[in-house]
């Protein structure tokens, strides 16, 4: 079963007391931007089959949001980190590309 | 190719079985195809047939990177139903379904089709409401349907529990010529009647890129080296993303695992296909006698075929309450899929912003159903730029807010 630390509270939590909240770091465009930008906020999704970056809730935990960086392609968990992030911290990043040479951060939408 | 007959099962039977002939070809790929579907799977096998029966081109490869039907083809569980809601849903899904009655004499193949009937249950209020809807809807849009009473629910499914204390049936929205089909049969009776007219089946064969020039595509890079063409059919499912990051694009789309169950097979018990979606659970007997279970999607963005347990667990405990048999059974086999969501639950059949590249992906849950119509009307979007079944399936409707809504009338099994 899935496992995810709890940034939060600092439990380690089983995917039954998360909920899962899709993608993260989406650019929230609102009113003035264009209709492109605002239909990839709504629906355009990255989708990557390697390293992605997600939103979960620990729901039956402690309530709150939180960050998580997996691979859905061997489901390994990287690592969790805070809600107030709009990218993740360097140290994260880092060690996904020891893990996944070649790979590195970019913006999405 | 030697069609297949009650004859020359006799014939074969006389001579040890030494005349049957391999179902398709595996040849190597040329250099140059008209059309090139990239995945052979029910989809893709569909629109190369239908391409070469309806519109006469047959000069097509069809590249696979595993094998011929291995992926959600061979992972479904197989129900066949057109009762949906909105009116391009009803049309592309009834189509599926009318085509699959006559499919087997079509392409010389037995796929099994089994318009066995099937129930989707109303376990709520608000369920039975949408069903009454729905079969309102499919009243004007011409599929059969009708809303049933619980009474008429026991009748067909002797072994149902109506009264559970959580989940009640108060009806249930049935569809008599809805059914079932052996998957594995309809990829292979499509890929031996592509073989038949000249189709390039290629297995083992990754597509790793898309050669575009001027933003026309030309051709794909491929394990097995450069193939070039006109056009390109991209029909791959989960990983369509995959396939639009090569061309240059993204896609309103996200791939999860959905997962399915068979029990030890036990003699005829139930001889339609219920489906509970209060309860993401939905149940079938096989020819075997195994009940086939299916289950939910996991909230999580997952390319392994590997689902989280705890939804398996969920279905099982709901189908307990339904039916009470089932506690008493031993389950055989678990596996999963990956399915392409969209937002409106609704696929996409559609040009692409590279110029001769079509894509038909965000079947979700609901692909098995649609492979003949898919094909249909894919293989007319290939050939013309346009199909009347395609059009309101295009990229285009979540830029203009056109959404074909099923999520909230299909529930979540599809």
């Amino acid at each position: 079963m899935l496992t995810l630390q709890c940034p939060y509270c600092g439990v380690q939590a089983d995917e039954t007391e998360l909920s899962a909240g899709g993608e993260a770091h989406l650019t929230r465009h609102g009113p003035g931007s264009t209709e492109d930008e605002f239909h990839d906020y709504l629906f355009t999704r990255e989708n990557p089959r390697g390293v992605h970056f997600e939103r979960w809730r620990h729901t039956y935990g402690c309530g709150k949001w939180f960050h998580a960086a997996r691979d859905t392609q061997t489901l390994e968990v990287f690592g969790t980190y805070k809600a107030q992030c709009t990218e993740p911290p360097k140290e994260l990043r880092d060690a996904i590309t020891a893990k996944r040479p070649g790979w590195t951060w970019r913006e999405f939408s | 190719m030697k069609r297949y007959s009650a004859f020359a099962v006799a014939r074969e039977a006389l001579r040890n079985h030494i005349g049957w002939e391999r179902a398709w070809r595996s040849p190597e790929p040329k250099r140059h195809y008209d059309v090139i579907i990239v995945g052979a799977g029910g989809h893709g096998l569909a629109t190369a047939y239908y391409l070469g029966k309806n519109f006469g081109i047959t000069n097509v490869a069809i590249l696979e990177k595993g094998w011929l039907g291995g992926g959600n083809t061979g992972r479904n569980t197989t129900i066949i139903r057109s009762n949906y809601l909105q009116d391009p849903s009803a049309a592309i899904y009834e189509k599926s379904r009318s085509l699959y009655e006559t499919l087997s004499q079509d392409l010389n193949y037995n796929v099994m089709f089994s318009p066995r009937g099937v129930i989707m249950l109303a376990q709520t209020q608000h369920e039975v409401r949408g069903y009454q809807r729905t079969a309102h809807a499919n009243a004007l849009q011409g599929v059969t349907t009708q809303f049933i009473s619980p009474s008429r629910v026991k009748e067909l499914v002797p072994i149902i529990n109506l009264s559970g204390p959580r989940y009640p049936v108060l009806g249930g929205l049935w569809q008599e010529r809805g059914g079932t089909a052996r998957h594995d049969a309809v990829a292979w009776g499509y890929a031996r009647a592509c073989s038949d007219m000249g189709m390039d089946i290629i297995q083992k064969c990754e597509v790793t890129g898309v050669r575009t020039e001027g933003g026309k595509v030309i051709g794909v890079e491929t394990s097995k080296g450069p193939i070039n063409c006109q056009k390109l059919g991209v029909v791959v499912a989960g990983h369509s993303g995959v396939l639009a990051d090569m061309a240059g694009f993204r896609l309103p789309i996200e791939s999860v695992a959905l997962q399915a169950l068979v029990s030890e097979p036990i003699k005829p018990c139930m001889d339609v296909v219920v489906m509970a979606n209060t309860v993401h659970g939905y149940m079938s007997q096989s020819d075997k006698g195994e009940m086939v279970i299916g289950g939910g999607t996991d909230g999580s963005n997952n390319y392994t075929q590997r689902g989280s347990f705890h939804h398996i667990e969920e279905t099982v405990r709901a189908l307990i309450e339904t039916f009470p048999m089932v506690s008493r059974l031993k389950m055989l086999r678990q596996w999963g899929g990956i399915v392409d969501i969209t937002g409106d639950r609704s696929p996409i059949l559609s040009k692409t912003p590279v110029e001769g590249m079509f894509i038909n992906c965000g079947w979700g849950t609901g692909g098995f159903k649609s492979i003949p119509g898919s094909g249909w009307g894919m293989a007319e979007l290939i050939a013309k730029g346009h199909s009347p079944l395609t059009d309101a399936f295009g990229l285009e409707r979540f830029h203009e807010g056109r959404f074909i809504d099923e999520s909230v009338a299909a529930g979540v099994a599809h």
